[in-house]
């Protein structure tokens, strides 16, 4: 037998040590996954303050928005709908990329984004006609908050998919590697998610 | 437990779920608001419940595609504190006796959970960096050819990471006896023995054990 011992550690000294890594998650997926969880938590701090004002609090209006303002519920409604189609179109993308079907992974992202762009053009649109502003009480706040927050996110992952869109079009991504498109599709599914909570939250219930 | 943004198509599964659940919750707030309050309450157990529960059909065994000379044994041992054990150290002498044999040593840093997500792994690393040192020596003094190298927290995945590089014939674990050995307790070596086609020895070393005055 043939002596000989060595640790893989022997030749660190003067270099940085490598990076410690599991084969079992991907990084840049287990990076998503911990940027989805810090999400969850901040939209949990803004429910938080919207079942204050709503509930907890001794003040809390008898009727949901306080009287005599109303929250467009047929509108949101659709525009609802519109995000979830949007969500439909993302996954259609992804699927017809790795099955190597290029015009439509771009047909379906190209889609996706017009969605998120007219749900954000449509909530714009509220704002400027829903008859109340941030100064007309807790609950105003809490409402401009928890939308505003959400638009925000819709408007991230609008960059996220044009991006993907320009890439796409430059001849980016292959059924062998779609990472690039796996990533944000997971990020606006997350963004249909929490508005699905905060228009039955805030709108419906 | 797996987490539902995984991927963008558990993502997408998870969305649909929620668009059925919340449809449930908001129609029973229609009727009365507690009542919706309770579904609310009703669907998260469950849905927990089913979290921690969730198991898919368990893989086959995956076969290891083999490396190396053809009469060259490739021998992964995973141990931590039971590495340097007398009853390690005799049954890697058994398998180096058979035969010309490569060994690649893994100890896992062993780490609290609380200290995993709270602070970091060096004390745990450095720890097992010195019994691996100290194993790897000895096994050099008896003429035993051996690598080595700090795995994961994780025995599993410590194992799992290796065999993608080494690509062994054999697995030998070691572990304390059953009753002190929280890896039985987690059931490693019965996950090995169903996740890879090949030959898992277990080894038992009972470090309390007094060695006889000789």
């Amino acid at each position: 037998m043939n002596a000989h011992a060595e640790a893989l550690h022997d030749d660190h000294h003067g270099h940085p040590p490598e990076a410690h890594q599991s084969s079992r998650v991907d990084a840049r997926v287990l990076g998503m996954f911990l940027f989805i969880a810090s999400e969850a938590m901040l939209f949990g701090s803004f429910f938080t303050a919207y079942f204050f004002v709503r509930v907890v609090n001794p003040d809390a209006p008898d009727t949901w928005p306080p009287e005599p303002f109303e929250f467009p519920v047929f509108v949101a409604g659709v525009n609802t709908a519109i995000l979830v189609t949007s969500s439909f179109t993302m996954h259609w993308a992804l699927q017809s990329i790795k099955r190597g079907n290029r015009p439509a992974f771009l047909a379906g992202m190209v889609l996706t984004f017009l969605m998120g762009l007219a749900f954000l053009l449509t909530q714009v649109i509220e704002y400027l006609n829903i008859g109340f502003n941030t100064g007309d009480g807790a609950f105003a706040s809490v409402f401009f908050g928890l939308t505003g927050l959400h638009g925000a996110h819709v408007a991230v992952g609008l960059t996220l998919l044009g991006m993907v869109i320009i890439r796409g079009s430059r001849g980016h991504f292959s059924p062998e590697h779609h990472h690039g498109v796996e990533l944000p599709g997971i990020y606006w599914h997350f963004v249909d998610v929490m508005w699905i909570v905060v228009y039955s939250v805030v709108y419906l219930i | 437990m797996q987490s539902p943004f995984r991927s963008e198509a558990a993502a997408f599964r998870f969305l649909l779920i929620s668009i059925g659940a919340f449809a449930l919750i908001v129609g029973a707030s229609w009727i009365n608001p507690w009542l919706g309050f309770l579904v609310f309450l009703l669907l998260s157990a469950g849905a927990f419940w089913i979290y921690l529960r969730q198991r898919g059909p368990s893989p086959p065994p995956e076969r290891i595609e083999r490396i190396g000379a053809e009469d060259e044994r490739r021998v992964l041992v995973v141990a931590n504190e039971t590495v340097g054990g007398e009853e390690l150290m005799s049954a890697i002498g058994e398998i180096a006796l058979a035969g010309r044999t490569r060994f690649e040593v893994v100890c896992p840093a062993l780490n609290s959970r609380l200290r995993t997500w709270t602070s970091d792994e060096d004390p745990a690393r450095a720890a097992a960096q010195d019994r691996l040192d100290a194993t790897l020596s000895r096994l050099s003094s008896v003429g035993i050819e051996a690598r080595g190298a700090i795995g994961d927290v994780d025995p599993l995945v410590a194992v799992e990471d290796t065999v993608r590089s080494f690509r062994p014939d054999e697995i030998v674990v070691s572990t304390h006896p059953k009753g002190r050995s929280n890896w039985l307790e987690r059931g490693v070596v019965d996950a090995l023995r169903e996740r890879y086609d090949l030959r898992v020895t277990h080894v038992v070393v009972d470090l309390e054990q007094v060695p006889e005055p000789s």
